[in-house]
């Protein structure tokens, strides 16, 4: 099976700082990798450095792009980057708000990606952004609303639609249920794991929540000062952690 | 101000040299590239920003002392604004100033096109409060100026679809947003859409922006098309009756109060033309 992205000695310090140092894995088409470790870990910026959001001092991105095939994306042109990050590229940020535009409806969130890689009929639009606020569990008769006068839960759900509606390959997700109330992650992530199944899609989650990975991931980093310090299936990693900081974490000593 | 006193004291047009050049390089490089915002050092004029500083300042910049000037404003030479304007060029330039489109070497305008086909040899002037078509979408220069050089236009179209959804139809009047030669995405400034087909024509079209600080321009014949999707195509829209005192059909009209009892009617914004539609003998079912 050919590898959907291959991620080799990714490096950032801020200064004298580590941001995250060394950090090397490999994903497959439809698979699933947590990163867990508590703030400050270097797992935001391991994130932003492989969306390119930060670049990177080192390393490379390898993705196997629908169009060029595999390629080292750190080296890409920021017009080829953007693209990427409008078609095969999707990023869910924890605030929902960062990731839409709460000053256009919920039909129009959805289908700016659409518009964005050239579509121009509006009913075809309209008609996939009303498919998508189905999948995504919010009401059709919501589609002309802005998302101000969603929920918390439901912003993050339109954030959802509007990232996956042009069927990206693959999803970075910036801890997805952070700050939602407990009842509502619960839902969110139910509805996470049936789209990850359903449409076959990567992705690289990141958060502090071990539920989160439990239920979503099929593959774990624990991340500390920066560095690796265990990779595994998650299942593994979580009932027979190796290392000691992820024996801490896993007995939820420490609170991240 | 004392410009009143004494011409000498002023360079031709009010502007020194050496700032008429530097506008004119903005203005050469805004044809060179048409529809792609060239930021240029905006002057101190002696009226207020909102007051056409930047068209003046374009319009200062290619006056020459054999142009012919006309200024309007809404289609009407005698708006406050429009008479301030020409008084200015008047006094500091000495030029001709004319009302008639055809006899007109240079037109500076505010949100209109003139009716009658402008030819090539003219300049058309355009005044400019909001230079940026992405502004609405995202309030960050550097980012607004990323999406034009790697063309990311595609949520422009999302200022439609919204306006689909709200109304049914795309409400945009005026300010109508249009590519250029399949490349900028252009504000053409407050001009109402349905001016937006005579774009397309063989005079030169220059857009000065004071307070923004931004001149853009497209050359003679250059391919401007309106945003639309494929089942809304643009439609600039065609006045449902004609003029009330010309009887023109096909020319954009202003509604106009004419007695205390709210009598209404509608007219060419026009004023140039319909006055001369008139003298010509046209009439329409008010004379
Ligand atoms: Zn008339």
């Amino acid at each position: 099976m050919t590898l959907l992205m291959s991620v080799r000695d990714i490096t950032k310090y801020y200064g004298r700082y580590i941001g995250c140092a060394e950090v090397s894995f490999d994903l497959y088409p439809g698979e699933v990798m947590g990163v867990v470790g508590e703030s400050g870990s270097g797992k935001s910026t391991l994130l932003n450095c492989l969306a390119g959001h930060l670049p990177p001092d080192r390393g490379e991105v390898l993705f196997d792009s629908r169009v060029d095939g595999p390629k080292d994306t750190l080296k890409m042109s920021e017009p080829e980057r953007r693209m990427l990050g409008r078609t095969d590229w999707a990023f869910v940020h924890q605030n929902a708000r960062d990731g839409l535009r709460m000053n256009v409806s919920a039909g129009g969130n959805v289908g700016e990606r659409l518009m964005a890689v050239g579509a121009r009929n509006y009913g075809d639009i309209r008609r996939q952004a009303t498919q998508w606020l189905g999948r995504v569990e919010i009401s059709e008769t919501r589609i002309d609303d802005r998302p101000t006068t969603f929920s918390g839960g439901m912003q993050q759900r339109l954030q959802i639609a509007r990232n996956l509606v042009t069927g990206p390959r693959l999803v970075f997700m910036d801890e997805p249920t952070g700050g939602l109330d407990v009842s509502v992650q619960a839902r969110l992530l139910d509805l996470l794991r049936g789209l990850v199944r359903d449409m076959g899609l990567s992705a690289i989650i990141v958060t502090h929540d071990l539920a989160v990975v439990r239920l979503l991931a099929d593959r774990l980093m624990v991340m500390k000062d920066g560095h690796v310090v265990e990779a595994g299936l998650t299942d593994q990693v979580l009932d027979d952690p190796q290392h000691a900081y992820t024996q801490l974490l896993v007995s939820s000593v420490l609170q991240v | 101000m004392e410009w009143g006193n004494s011409m000498t004291e002023y360079n031709f047009a009010y502007l020194d040299e050496q700032t008429k050049r530097m506008i004119r390089r903005a203005i050469l490089k805004g044809l060179a590239i048409p529809g792609y915002q060239v930021p240029f050092a905006s002057r101190e004029m002696p009226m207020p920003y909102g007051w056409g500083t930047g068209g003046v300042q374009v319009s200062a910049a290619v006056l020459t002392p054999e142009d012919t000037l006309k200024v309007i404003d809404q289609g009407a030479d005698d708006t406050t604004n429009a008479v301030s304007i020409r008084k200015f060029f008047e006094r500091t330039a000495g030029v001709a100033t004319t009302t008639a489109t055809a006899e007109a070497s240079v037109i500076q305008t505010r949100h209109r096109i003139p009716e009658e086909p402008l030819v090539e040899d003219q300049i058309l002037v355009y005044q400019v409060p909001i230079p940026e078509p992405l502004r609405f979408l995202e309030p960050r220069e550097t980012e607004t100026r990323k999406m034009h050089s790697l063309e990311e236009y595609g949520p422009m179209h999302v200022k439609l679809y919204e306006d689909i959804s709200r109304h049914g139809h795309i409400a945009t009047a005026y300010a109508y947003p249009v590519q250029v030669e399949g490349r900028y995405m252009m504000d053409p400034s407050p001009i109402p859409k349905f001016d937006n087909p005579k774009m397309e024509m063989p005079a030169i079209q220059l857009f000065g922006a004071g307070r923004e600080q931004r001149i853009y321009a497209l050359p003679p014949y250059t391919k401007v098309v309106s945003l639309d999707f494929e089942d809304h195509p643009f439609d600039p829209s065609k006045a449902p009756h004609p003029c009330r005192l010309c009887g023109a059909e096909g020319a954009y009209l202003d509604e106009v109060i004419t007695d205390d009892e709210g009598g209404r009617m509608f007219v060419c914004s026009d004023t140039d033309f319909c006055e001369r539609r008139r003298a010509a003998g046209h009439e329409g079912a008010q004379a």
